[in-house]
């Protein structure tokens, strides 16, 4: 099962190459993976999607805790949340190809960044699904370049994850 | 507030944090350092032959006296050679500081002469690391080191320091805190008082019960509990590898070590089992045999520092997370309270039960090999007329192979840290140096290394480090003239196909050898002469003595669980005999 785990760790150096490292040494997937400073410029916010069983989320998470650098770590995926992904994807765009990409993306609430003589530079944001979506609406063998942000994730409600 | 370079700060932050013995091998990258350590007295520096050595002494001393065990090395090569002894004592859960010398941080990244990236290289066997960029960090970072080394579940941490940071010119304030504090790290002490009771109604209520305990009830020191535990109770218990001496291995509740090479009796029992009390123990695969046939019919009680260790290869019923002295004493407690008590008819069965097994199969009451004499000399016979020699009181440690484990079944371990052997990672090369260790902290001690003569050449080196530092540590090399751990494989797997475990002719002469080190050198050919032999070798008590056996090459390590597919149950009682 798809999970996305949320990890709030120290912004030190060596804290990003311990969590990657401890997926890598025990042979855990990690499917998207982004992080950043918070607010609070000690600390970074991690959110990583990650496939396995109970058996093997249950250690991911305890493995998580137990580095040093990890401060706390919340699996968004047992309660409800909010996931989002940002898109930029770069397609062909000629002639009447113009005006149907434009109105596919409007259906999909993307918007158009760039755009040249022959291209359009797209900006889409959602679940991962949504972005999938997106993709196969174009037509196919237009698509030049996709760069996907990975998953950012957040507990509904008044839950956080804070020191 | 005083001013100090980094080299000064660094020795005289060791020394605020306990250390009295530091085991390293100098090079460019620590020299400022070493320089630092030249102008004291305080910390004593050893100088060891290789720095895996190092590691392992240090390792040794810490395993014997529970304290953290400490290290110096330099840049690439130092750094890189201490990488097995860093990784033995991670599988072993072993609190060690390591320091390591770095190029100067303006080379960092440039391939520098003797730059290796030890933070990157040692990541995945070290509990955590630090580099050090400011002389004004050093004292708080070792303090933090030495605080994560020890607590919760203990560990090797390592710390980088690049050259410039020990510069001798540049004089920074020293302070070392009274008390550090990491935010991230918090480990649990206290167990779940819930968890605590349905634990103590199991136990209560149990009819087949086995306390199966682990290196983490020594590493807790949670003997004393365990022990009172148990005879409070009336409940056979068995020891990993890792725990033995955790439980008195002469008591009568004693049933011998459990896993691949543990009695049948304690296998069985296991096997049979409806309530098992997990202490510091970790379901290792040398333990367990075949995860899903692991004791089919018990409710497992897991109490455990590191919450990873549960539940990740064999599903605890009732986990606890917490300090094994203090989790088994509020167990105690709670039992000597209750109005409820064991039921001893039920209990009484069981103990007839065992005691059947134990007169089948049993280790000590139905031998597992045939009678030494003459020129043959068993194995498990060296170890059994050790034990007598010393009267059970040595401190021994071990290499890796079938000499480890005829020392872990024969020797009968009564204390806690008697026994350092690298369980885990099963580390060839660790006997020698961990004896030096365990020599150092303990002087007026027996300390012998059970060895092969091939472990033993891993770090045969060590022995100029016991003429220079007067390490009078006994070896007892078990020759069988070959890998015979692997050679036994060879002959149950690979219908005896002896790739590449046999020396021909080529194994040194190792009376000469210890002599050409300055020590005693004996051999022994004769089974008749094996017990006047040892008792000369203990009676130089100033002496490093090696005891060369010439052992039976034929020999095999019985019982042994069947793989794959077998439960705990399924032994291999000697070469023909299975249950
Ligand atoms: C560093 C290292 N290399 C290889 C092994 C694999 N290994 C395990 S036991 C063994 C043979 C050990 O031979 P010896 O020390 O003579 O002991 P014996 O089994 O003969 O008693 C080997 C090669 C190991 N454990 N450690
Ligand atoms: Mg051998």
């Amino acid at each position: 099962m798809r999970r996305i785990i949320a990890i709030l760790m120290e912004n030190e150096p060596g804290a990003l190459s311990r969590v990657v490292g401890l997926f890598s040494q025990r042979g855990y997937n990690i499917d998207t993976l982004t992080v950043a400073p918070t607010e609070d410029r000690t600390l970074s916010r991690l959110t990583l999607t990650t496939t396995g069983d109970e058996k093997i989320i249950e250690q991911i998470t305890k493995q998580l805790n137990k580095l040093l650098d990890v401060v706390k770590v919340v699996d968004l995926t047992e309660g409800t949340y909010i996931e989002r992904e940002l898109m930029l994807i770069k397609v062909r765009a000629l002639g009447d190809q113009r005006a149907e990409i434009k109105r596919c993306t409007d259906i999909f609430r993307g918007q158009i960044v760039d755009v040249s003589a022959t291209s359009y530079t797209i900006q889409v944001a959602g679940e991962g699904d949504k972005l999938d979506a997106f993709i196969t609406t174009l037509p196919e063998g237009d698509v030049v370049e996709v760069v996907r942000s990975g998953i950012s994730g957040i507990a509904r409600g008044e839950k956080s994850l804070k020191l | 507030m005083e001013l100090l370079s980094g080299g000064d700060i660094l020795i005289r932050a060791l020394r605020e944090a306990g250390v009295k013995h530091l085991w390293g091998y100098p090079g460019g990258a620590a020299l400022h350092i070493y320089d630092a350590i030249f102008r004291q007295a305080d910390v004593r520096h050893i100088l060891v032959r290789h720095e895996q050595a190092a590691v392992h002494a240090a390792d040794g001393y810490a395993r014997v006296t529970g304290e953290v065990g400490a290290v110096l090395v330099t840049s690439g090569p130092g750094a890189t050679n201490a990488i097995t002894g860093i990784a033995t004592a991670a599988m072993d859960s072993i609190p060690l500081v390591v320091i390591s010398g770095q190029v100067v941080q303006e080379r960092i990244g440039d391939d520098a002469f003797q730059e290796t990236d030890m933070i990157g290289i040692s990541r995945p066997v070290v509990k955590h690391s630090f580099l050090v960029k400011r002389a004004e960090d050093i004292a708080e970072t070792v303090a933090k080191a030495f605080y994560i080394a020890a607590s919760g579940r203990p560990g090797p941490v390592v710390i980088d320091i690049p050259k410039d940071v020990t510069d001798p010119n540049r004089k920074v304030p020293y302070h070392y805190p009274d008390k550090v504090k990491i935010r991230s790290y918090q480990p649990t002490t206290k167990g779940h008082s819930g968890q605590i009771k349905r634990a103590v109604k199991e136990l209560i209520s149990a009819r087949r019960p086995v306390i199966y305990a682990g290196g983490g009830v020594i590493l807790g020191e949670a003997s004393t509990q365990l022990r009172e535990l148990a005879r409070m109770l009336n409940f056979p218990v068995t020891n990993t590898l890792m725990g033995l001496g955790s439980y008195p291995g002469s008591d009568r509740q004693f049933l011998g070590m459990l896993g691949m090479h543990g009695t049948f009796e304690a296998n069985t029992a296991m096997h049979h089992s409806d309530v098992i009390l997990a202490v510091g123990a970790r379901f290792d695969d040398r333990v367990t045999n075949t995860p899903a046939k692991f004791c089919p019919s018990a409710t497992i009680i897991h109490i455990d520092v590191d919450p990873t260790s549960i539940s990740k290869t064999v599903r605890a019923d009732i986990p606890i997370v917490g300090s094994c002295d203090v989790i088994l004493q509020d167990i105690i407690d709670q039992v000597r309270a209750s109005s409820r008590k064991p039921d001893q008819v039920a209990i009484g069965q069981w103990w007839q039960q065992i005691d059947e097994w134990r007169a089948r199969h049993g280790l000590y009451t139905a031998p597992r090999h045939e009678p030494s004499g003459g020129e043959i000399i068993k194995p498990q016979d060296v170890v059994k007329a050790l034990y007598k020699v010393t009267k059970g009181k040595a401190f021994i440690t071990s290499d890796v192979g079938q000499h480890q484990m005829f020392a872990a079944q024969y020797y009968l371990f009564d204390k806690p840290r008697q026994w350092a052997n690298s369980g885990g990672l099963g580390t060839m090369g660790y006997g020698l140096p961990a004896a030096m260790g365990v020599k150092m902290a303990f002087p007026d001690d027996d300390v012998a290394c059970v060895t092969g003569e091939g472990s033993i050449q891993m770090c045969i080196q060590e022995l100029s480090t016991c003429t220079q530092h007067q390490l009078p540590v006994k070896i007892i090399n078990l020759n069988n003239q070959a890998l015979g751990m692997v050679k036994q494989w060879q002959d149950m797997q690979y219908g005896s196909r002896y790739s590449h475990i046999l020396y021909e002719d080529s194994l040194p002469d190792f009376v000469k050898l210890a002599e050409a080190y300055g020590h005693v050198g004996m051999r022994v050919d004769r089974f008749e002469e094996l017990e006047e032999k040892l008792e000369a070798c203990f009676a130089l008590k100033d002496r490093t003595v090696f005891l060369d056996i010439n052992v039976d090459p034929t020999e095999h390590v019985y019982p042994m669980h069947i793989a794959p597919n077998g439960s705990m149950r399924d032994l291999w009682l000697s070469k023909t005999e299975r249950t």
